[in-house]
């Protein structure tokens, strides 16, 4: 038992686990997605980009990652400075910031429609003021923008800590000479943020970026608690084709399209984000 | 011009008193050494110069101005920290630059002033590279570099030779007397190493549990300490201090040789005198040797005397053995007195 095997050995049960329960479910899944009825074919990536639905759900994921994660960035960048800077109570604020993330998507999907609800408490809230005569029908087909908004909302209330909790731990890792050097040397509290924390926040950055990217193209559950199928995304399509229209083989498709647009996000930042090595801290 | 005065500043971390009402005056163009052991309050008193702390109480003036309600900024200082604060993300050549791009001057003179503190230097074949690429000696010469190219009125350096070997620590100290005389700034030095303090100051700032026990020219720091601990601190071996005992009316007996000394009305004080100001003779302080070393040009040579440590250089060419007793009469002009309560020199 010693020697070269050593190691390789010990490597072989998480090895054995990604294999199993990760690499075969993809490889099951990429070769649905090529196949019908046995035989190697495109069609199945044809009729997911032929469906009506499709150019909607698709813009619709895009639209809404594209504008939650810079307002999640610039909210969590923001918290995170808050965060780092207090003397007391720093773990407090910590984790009533993080409260929203111990929630299921779901559960906060349902939350944010017992809001805006038409007996929700939004709805309450106005005709209580007498600001409005009957409800309000704010999540109905015709108003997909204030769907939009609501699931905007609902995102950014679930999903901005972790990209803080990210941020904070980065800023931590910055030495304070750095900050203070800065200042010595004429540097205003925002040139500070901008030529020191923000640069030498890039890692952090970038895990918190890829990170919430990947999640924003998974978006699902949150939208169809408050939209339904009035706004339809590409994972919420994913689920219809294997659940309501029973062809696995298009759903499989939808899943290697988010996977695609993933990992090519993912090599994007990567890219962008790059640290050169000799400039690390 | 740029007088720094210092007016009874105090520093309290919340039941925690780290300085006692500081009053220090630095004239222009003077390097100032902060000398003491670690936690006795010299970094706080370098950082609220630097604006990087509040005072409790009290005033800070630079050059004529009060200054410490004023950010770091406005206060027309640069600083040379312990672990240096080279920027990573930045080159060298950004690193110099940075505050003078913070001052908004035109790209010709950001260009002009790195060249030219680069040059002084050393380090101008470093000027495209990133902080990770230097060893710790060049990362040093950039921190003083970007002290240097903002052509500041005070230079304040908290330990900048601290994490460098021995040898590159003893260059470095060379070199900044020279680089930092020639620039006509006033400089404040922190420091825990007595040797680089003494070697580098116009004047010493010795300080002991938040306050300055003597502000002085470093030879009268060693020659006439002001207190005990001044003594003890400073030279190495330290000063030897034994009690001794009234017999007249400023005559005292000191292990068994009766000296001279100062007027007081306590019966016990203490003597205290260098290693190096005893010869070994026919006449003087009893003492039984214990450990003798041998250090080449003169010999270390520890002793009982009055049942306490004393330790004496002697001449290497004394023939000295363990258990020999000595009478090592004391330089009369080197004699220092304390006094036991307050340890203060009398």
């Amino acid at each position: 038992m010693h020697g070269k095997a050593l190691p390789y050995l010990l490597l072989m049960p998480a090895t054995l686990f990604l294999c199993v329960f990760f690499l075969y479910p993809f490889a099951l899944v990429a070769f649905e997605a090529f196949t019908r009825d046995g035989g190697f074919t495109l069609d199945n990536f044809r009729t997911m980009t032929g469906n009506w639905k499709f150019p909607v759900a698709f813009w619709n994921t895009i639209l809404l990652a594209a504008i939650v994660v810079p307002i999640q960035l610039v909210m969590a960048l923001l918290m995170a400075t808050v965060v780092s800077r207090l003397e007391t109570g720093r773990g407090a604020a910590l984790y009533i910031f993080a409260i929203p993330l111990g929630i299921s998507d779901l559960a906060a999907g349902l939350i944010w429609l017992a809001i805006f609800d038409q007996s929700g408490f939004l709805n309450t809230l106005l005709s209580n003021l007498g600001l409005v005569d009957r409800p309000v029908m704010f999540l109905g087909y015709q108003s997909k923008l204030t769907i939009f908004v609501a699931v905007v909302l609902a995102e950014i209330w679930r999903a901005t800590a972790i990209m803080m909790v990210i941020l904070v731990a980065g800023i931590g890792l910055i030495p304070r000479e750095y900050h203070e050097a800065a200042e010595v040397f004429g540097a205003s509290p925002w040139k500070r943020f901008v030529k020191i924390t923000l640069p030498l926040l890039r890692p952090s950055l970038q895990t918190a970026i890829i990170l919430r990217v990947i999640l924003a193209f998974e978006v699902f559950a949150v939208v169809a608690a408050l939209g339904g199928t009035n706004f339809p995304v590409l994972m919420g399509e994913t689920y219809n084709w294997q659940f309501s229209l029973q062809d696995r083989n298009v759903a499989a498709a939808f899943a290697l399209l988010i996977l695609a647009i993933s990992v090519g996000l993912t090599l994007f930042f990567l890219r962008v984000l790059r640290v050169p090595k000799e400039a690390r801290i | 011009m740029a007088e720094i005065a210092i007016k009874q500043v105090a520093k309290r971390f919340g039941g925690f008193t780290a300085l006692h009402s500081i009053d220090l005056t630095i004239a222009d163009q003077e390097f100032m050494v902060l000398l003491g052991a670690s936690g006795c309050g010299k970094t706080t008193l370098l950082r609220i110069v630097a604006g990087l702390e509040t005072p409790s109480q009290g005033e800070v003036w630079i050059g004529g101005r009060r200054v410490d309600h004023l950010p770091p900024r406005d206060r027309g200082i640069a600083m040379v920290f312990q672990n240096y604060a080279v920027f990573p993300h930045l080159t060298v050549f950004e690193n110099i630059a940075f505050g003078l791009r913070m001052k908004k001057l035109p790209q010709q003179e950001v260009e002009r002033r790195v060249t030219r503190t680069a040059e002084l230097m050393h380090i101008e074949q470093l000027l495209k590279r990133y902080s990770g690429q230097l060893s710790g000696g060049q990362r040093q010469r950039v921190a003083v570099a970007r002290a240097l190219a903002m052509e500041p009125d005070v230079i304040l350096m908290d330990e900048p030779l601290s994490n460098l070997d021995a040898l590159l620590r003893l260059e470095m100290r060379a070199e900044l007397k020279g680089v930092l005389a020639a620039s006509k700034t006033t400089t404040i030095y922190v420091t825990h190493d007595q040797v680089e303090a003494m070697s580098l100051a116009d004047r010493i700032a010795v300080m002991h549990q938040g306050r300055i026990v003597q502000a002085a020219s470093p030879v009268e720091v060693y020659r006439n300490p002001a207190a005990r601990f001044v003594g003890s601190f400073i030279g190495n071996p330290p000063m030897n201090c034994i009690p001794a005992t009234k017999t007249g009316n400023g005559s005292w007996t000191v292990a068994g040789l009766t000296l001279p000394g100062p007027k007081s009305d306590k019966h016990r004080i203490e003597f205290a005198i260098r290693p190096e100001d005893v010869d070994a003779g026919d006449e003087g302080l009893h003492a039984t040797v214990r450990v003798v070393e041998p250090l080449g040009p003169h010999t270390l040579v520890t002793c009982d005397v009055e049942g306490g440590l004393f330790r004496a250089i002697l001449e290497s060419s004394a023939a000295i053995a363990v258990g020999d007793h000595l009478r090592l009469a004391p330089k009369a002009d080197r004699i220092r007195w304390f006094d036991p309560e307050t340890t203060n020199a009398l």
